[in-house]
């Protein structure tokens, strides 16, 4: 193992992951990343969360389920307070990562999107060079010569798993890469600026089945080192890829758990009746 | 890859850049770019008043009301100017706002793609060519085929009336108008096509579906759901026809005499400007051109006014009836 | 309730149909045959001395219009430089902060209005401004007048074509932690900038074209351009200037500017407009 991964890999790497998720885990027992308290958030006059709370536990990865417009997407767009831009958004309550709220008008907004990334539903490559692209990222946060920049582009790539297939191009437009590359670009590009907790909004519903599997295994890789919250774009994919999960409904929090214990053996009704695709 | 955990190493290690204090420059320095418009528009408003005001302490209200223009004995009065704006502008619009519809209607619901291509194309071209231009080609082409063919068969036919008699000589209010026409006509067609070419294909479809014409569906459906941005496109039109400087000048006559006919020579505010401006020795001749500027600016600001809140609440009544 | 007669409603339809093609064929004609009066009676004007030389006084053979050309391409230039800036980053306040805030809105319509102003009130203005206090005609003032001209054109678009650019991409520059600034000018305007190079390509060889702002402010001149300090040789004006003149061989001088100018415009304007069909065929 080289010195890189020793560095980064703190955490059981994925292998034994695997083995772990089999077991339930007692999510009060682990650290917690993200510990959200009566979270409410409004469109304009329009409530969309209501009394959010949640502990995001840190090296896991948490899906959030439920019907569509439920307000899942809503929900983590609260974490990197990304919702700001549009003016008659609002949240209020309490969203502590490490312990700070970032909710508060002192939070350093650009500090708090470094240390958490986000993937969107579709790829987002910037109109430059695959390499750019990468590197865009590192030379916002980082006074870094060529060389270091090099370096980190490669490795991101590599924790991207794309270095294989672009090392031969990175300055060719990252526009000319497929869908399914596209969007492991991205996650790399959001790798770049080591972030703690990487927020993905349904990552794989534009792009094709191969392409997804690819990246379900990375997401896989990556709770070793991160900890990330996916919006899933199917059951599914929660039931594959996550560890625990939290089902909405309506703009609450109905069920959160360990999500083996959450698709065979629901505490709600509700839950129950989505789960076994009663409704939504 | 050693090489590479250094460097990585190393740059985590790197200070972060402070980064919110450049966000707020730039904002506040594309906002202070945006207000550069108003201070524009506030400073030619002031400018316009401040050199005017000779023009309207001296002749106060009538300066609007007299057509006497005479610049040896130091009267000034802006009835014939305006007039001639007004009158030439009204024989622009007159022309072109039916044409520019029909052409459109004809390139969005008839023509084979590949000719409403090519006409769309020289409609695009004819708004791109700069005004001096047609004022070029009115003065030494168009004037000309007025004077030989089309007034003296104006007047053959409708030389009844005040308005087609008199000798032709080429230019004129009439030709200015003429001219006026086909230099907005290329603005209210493109409009207009853009417009209809936004209308769902579902609604056109019912229409057909119950028996319209062609022309039944475009005069029913297709205006009314297209109307607000037409009605855009002929408020555009005007205002350019309002104040048109170059094309007119060259072929109106400059005359500050206000005639029946509309074949005798006339003038608008902006060629009463574009002539006189330079010359303009004697104080009170400069303000009074400031004055007549500040009418036209007033006309336009108006107009466009009216335009803004009309088209704003059409808006409103078609959000209303959805 | 009488059925309308369908023969009636065919025959307004036919009448409209019928009147559709000569209609349209106006539009045709009248570009056709402007551009052939153009070129026919501007070609003639075309020799080496045309676009190198100084006017000479009527009935003088030779000379040229090159200074003319040259002070055209200067203030042209020069407003562009001034203009564009401005416009970009107003346009970028319009779409980017606030895009429906109180401000925003008095500044979009403060920039129809501007747009809808005369530019002859913008060539008095400016030389109430720059040229009555200095009491001297300039090639400033008229590059002044014509960036105001450049100036809510370039505004309008940059607002529009931002606007085009998705929000997923700005969302994607701001959650790595880039600041709005850097988003702006390296992502969004890289992503819209096919658009907005041709939008200020076509604000600009608009008011190339244009007259009736040099007309107070740069005047003109029988001379070379040697300081913008002083009243500047330019071709609209030179066109007034000889058009209106008896001499037959200013007259041709003149439709000579007339064909460059058009001829300048008008391939601008076609290279434009190709270059957005492309982009939006393959978007």
């Amino acid at each position: 193992m080289t010195a890189t991964e020793e560095r980064v890999f703190v955490k059981p790497p994925s292998e034994v992951a695997k083995q772990r998720r089999g077991e339930i885990e007692d999510a009060s027992r682990l650290p917690v990343k993200v510990k959200i308290r009566s979270l409410n958030f409004y469109y304009g006059g329009q409530q969309a969360l209501f009394n959010n709370s949640i502990d995001i536990p840190a090296f896991r990865v948490t899906a959030i389920i439920g019907p569509s417009g439920c307000g899942k997407s809503t929900h983590i767009r609260v974490y990197n307070r990304i919702f700001e831009i549009y003016r008659s958004h609002r949240a209020e309550g309490i969203v502590e990562i490490d312990g700070k709220n970032v909710l508060s008008p002192v939070t350093d907004l650009l500090k708090l999107r470094k240390k958490v990334g986000m993937i969107f539903q579709r790829p987002t490559p910037f109109p430059m060079s695959i390499y750019d692209n990468i590197a865009y990222g590192i030379k916002l946060h980082y006074r870094a010569s060529r060389g270091e920049i090099a370096d980190r582009v490669e490795d991101a790539l590599k924790r991207g798993a794309l270095w294989g297939e672009v090392k031969d191009k990175l300055s060719e437009p990252a526009t000319a890469l497929s869908g399914g590359q596209q969007q492991r670009l991205c996650i790399a590009r959001a790798i770049a600026v080591e972030p703690e907790l990487i927020l993905m909004d349904e990552p794989c519903s534009a792009i094709d089945p191969v392409a997804t599997s690819k990246i379900e295994d990375l997401i896989e890789t990556l709770r070793d080192s991160y900890t990330v919250v996916l919006v899933p774009h199917n059951m599914q994919q929660a039931a594959r890829v996550s560890d625990f999960t939290a089902f909405f409904y309506k703009g609450h929090i109905v069920e959160f758990g360990p999500t083996k214990k959450i698709f065979t053996n629901p505490d709600n009704k509700q839950t129950e009746d989505y789960i076994t695709g009663r409704f939504g | 890859m050693k090489e590479s955990t250094a460097a990585i190493a190393n740059v985590a290690t790197c200070a972060p850049r402070d980064q919110s204090r450049p966000d707020a420059v730039f904002k506040w320095l594309a906002a202070a770019c945006a207000l550069v418009v108003i201070v524009i528009m506030a400073g030619i408003f002031f400018e316009l008043v401040r050199n005017s005001g000779m023009a309207f302490r001296e002749f106060g209200f009538s300066f609007l009301t007299s057509d006497s223009w005479n610049p040896i004995a130091g009267e000034f009065g802006a009835a014939s100017s305006i007039y001639g704006t007004l009158v030439s502008t009204g024989i622009a619009m007159i022309i072109a706002i039916p044409l520019s519809i029909i052409i459109a209607v004809y390139l969005v619901e008839v023509a084979h793609p590949k000719v409403s291509g090519l006409i769309g194309g020289a409609v695009e071209l004819l708004a791109a060519v700069p005004s001096i231009i047609y004022g070029m080609w009115g003065l030494f082409v168009f004037a000309a085929l007025m004077q030989t063919h089309v007034q003296p068969f104006l007047s053959r036919h409708l030389g009844a009336l005040p308005l087609f008699q008199g000798p032709p000589m080429g230019i004129g209010v009439l030709t200015a108008g003429l001219i006026l026409a086909f230099m907005v006509l290329p603005f209210i067609t493109a409009i207009t096509r853009d417009v209809l070419m936004m209308v769902p294909p579902v609604l056109k479809e019912s229409a057909y579906g119950v028996g319209s014409t062609m022309w039944e569906t475009v005069r029913f459906v297709s205006l009314k759901y297209g109307r607000r941005g037409i009605v855009g496109a002929v408020f555009l039109g005007f205002g350019r026809a309002l104040g048109e400087t170059m094309a007119v000048t060259f072929v109106i006559g400059n005359s500050h005499r206000i005639s029946a006919s509309l074949f005798s020579a006339g003038n608008t505010i902006a060629s009463s400007l574009a002539n006189e401006f330079n010359e303009a020795s004697e104080p009170i001749y400069l303000s009074s051109l400031f004055a007549l500027a500040l009418v036209l600016f007033g006309i336009t600001l108006v107009f466009q006014t009216i335009a803004h809140y009309w088209v704003a609440r059409m808006q409103r009544l078609e959000a209303g009836d959805r | 309730m009488r059925p309308r007669s369908r023969a009636q409603r065919r025959a307004a339809d036919t009448a409209i149909r019928v009147a559709m093609v000569p209609s349209a064929l106006i539009g045709i004609a009248v570009l056709a045959w402007i551009l052939w009066e153009v070129i026919a009676r501007g070609v003639g004007a075309f020799t080496p001395a045309f676009f190198t030389e100084l006017p000479t006084p009527p009935g003088m053979e030779g000379g040229g219009l090159g200074n003319a050309i040259l002070g055209t391409l200067l203030m042209t230039l020069l407003a562009a430089l001034l203009g564009t800036p401005v416009g970009l980053l107003a346009g970028v306040f319009l779409a980017e902060f606030g895009p429906s805030s109180r401000i925003a809105t008095a500044v979009r319509f403060t920039t129809n209005l501007l747009m809808g102003t005369p530019s002859i009130i913008i060539g008095i203005f400016v030389y109430s401004i720059l040229v009555l206090p200095f009491g001297h005609f300039s090639g400033w003032a008229g590059a002044v007048a014509l960036a105001i001209l450049i100036l809510p054109v370039v505004m309008r678009t940059t607002e529009d074509m931002l606007n085009l650019v998705p929000d997923e991409l700005r969302e994607s520059g701001l959650a790595l932690g880039a600041p709005r600034w850097r988003v702006t000018l390296g992502i969004i305007f890289r992503a819209a900038r096919t658009g907005l190079v041709t939008g200020v390509l076509l604000a600009v060889a608009r008011v190339s074209g244009e007259t009736a702002p040099l007309l107070f402010t740069a005047l003109n001149s029988f001379y070379w351009p040697g300081s913008l300090n002083q009243p500047t040789a330019n071709m609209t004006v030179t066109i007034f200037n000889y058009a209106m003149s008896p001499y037959s061989d200013w007259q041709e001088k003149a439709w000579g500017a007339s064909l460059l100018i058009t001829a300048s415009v008008l391939v601008v304007t076609v290279l434009a407009r190709f270059v957005i069909k492309d982009k939006g065929g393959r978007a």
